[in-house]
């Protein structure tokens, strides 16, 4: 039980995909100018992270155990079919529900966030439990590190900004500061 | 005037639409890999290699592939070099390949090289492609070096592994973590338009000056 916290605190703070890991950054840089988008991208990626988690591991368990050198081909093949798969699932059940999450839906097969997550969680071996609360920490991390810049910028909009700093430069700034902050929870679990 | 073409579509890459300082595209590898210089030229390489490689096979088979089903076809070519370029720096430098861990697979989810097929590659003939592939991936080298260099001199005090200070340098450690990589590109992206806003207003005085005269 310790062991599964330790993953989600760790996906979610310490490792951050986004402001540790540098993953996923075209959606951090290119959406994040609403709150609401944003919150709903984040959604939108933790739950086909969670859905990615449990693909990564039937394959890594039943198929590439035989054909290691395939896993990179499998995996980017499964992810986008199964991103195409999700969405025709959730237009024809819910059709609110695909409304909310739009657009961003099928931009998430290009999201590196999540190759690295079915990558990352194959190298340090974790079995299907572990996964699903890796996936879990990751895409609330993600969500979080996005709605955390994405209220920065809305409050900037209003501020009185020098044009030349205007932009990614600024974004960038920013994220640089976000990730300075979020280093402060390295020490969390150093003691324990 | 064939060789002008080829040479265009190589410094188009460069610097004009340089992909990391201009388009901002490719940003994941770009700073996560970019503590140290050699880490940058081992990643750069790699992108260079499964850019060049899946431009030209795009390119070669382009009226073959068909346009529903062409952005899974791209991933695939994409893919297989990728594994090829995965395993080579294995088997040659272990070491980086061990740095550089999870980010050489993810090569594969840089949108900078699935955006030069879909927007080059698989409507221009294949020297073009292979010329156009070269620049982009040499203008992604430079960026990658350029970040590299300055985050290792600044946090580590050495470049490509040498000491470049006395002992008396205090090494500003948060530029090879995480947050130098914000900051340092940030920065330069500041310099960017700096440069572009100061030409506009140059070039602004020029038409200012010639319409005033004429």
């Amino acid at each position: 039980m310790d062991n599964l916290l330790w993953i989600f605190i760790s996906a979610l703070l310490v490792n951050n995909f986004v402001l540790a890991y540098f993953l996923g950054l075209c959606p951090f840089l290119g959406v994040s100018n609403s709150l609401e988008t944003s919150a709903r991208l984040g959604l939108a990626t933790t739950f086909v992270m969670l859905v990615t988690a449990v693909c990564a591991w039937v394959l890594n368990t039943y198929v590439l155990i035989h054909a290691p050198y395939l896993r990179l081909i499998c995996f980017i093949v499964v992810i986008a079919s199964t991103v195409q798969f999700i969405e025709m699932l959730i237009k024809k059940l819910s059709p609110a529900l695909f409304r909310a999450m739009g657009i961003f839906l099928p931009l998430i097969t290009t999201n590196c966030a999540i190759l690295g997550l079915a990558i990352f969680a194959t190298n340090r071996g974790y079995g299907f439990v572990e996964g699903i609360v890796y996936a879990l920490g990751a895409g609330i991390g993600f969500t979080l590190a996005l709605v955390l810049l994405a209220g920065l910028r809305e409050e900037s909009e209003l501020s009185d900004i020098p044009k030349l700093i205007q932009g990614t430069a600024m974004n960038l700034i920013i994220a640089g500061i976000l990730s300075m902050a979020f280093m402060g929870f390295a020490g969390l679990f150093s003691t324990s | 005037m064939k060789k002008n073409e080829s040479y265009e579509e190589f410094v188009k890459g460069v610097w004009r639409d340089n992909p990391v300082f201009v388009q901002v595209l490719g940003m994941c590898p770009m700073l996560a890999v970019t503590n140290s210089a050699i880490n940058a030229v081992a990643m750069g390489g790699a992108t260079l290699f499964v850019l060049v490689g899946s431009s030209f096979l795009v390119s070669l088979f382009r009226h073959v592939i068909p346009k529903q089903v062409r952005i899974s076809c791209f991933i695939i070519i994409i893919a297989t070099f990728v594994t090829i370029a995965d395993y080579t720096l294995l088997a040659l430098v272990p070491k980086v390949h061990k740095e550089l861990g999870a980010f050489i697979p993810l090569i594969v989810a840089n949108c900078l090289i699935l955006g030069r097929q879909e927007a080059f590659a698989s409507r221009y003939p294949t020297r073009l492609a292979v010329f156009d592939a070269l620049g982009m991936a040499a203008g992604f080298l430079l960026a990658l070096i350029s970040l590299g260099a300055i985050r290792e001199i600044l946090g580590d005090g050495k470049l490509f592994g040498f000491s470049l200070f006395s002992q008396n340098f205090e090494p500003w450690i948060v530029m090879i973590l995480p947050p130098g990589g914000f900051l340092t590109l940030g920065v330069i992206l500041l310099f960017f338009n700096w440069f572009k806003y100061k030409k506009d207003e140059f070039l602004a005085d020029v038409a200012e000056a010639e319409r005033s005269g004429s």
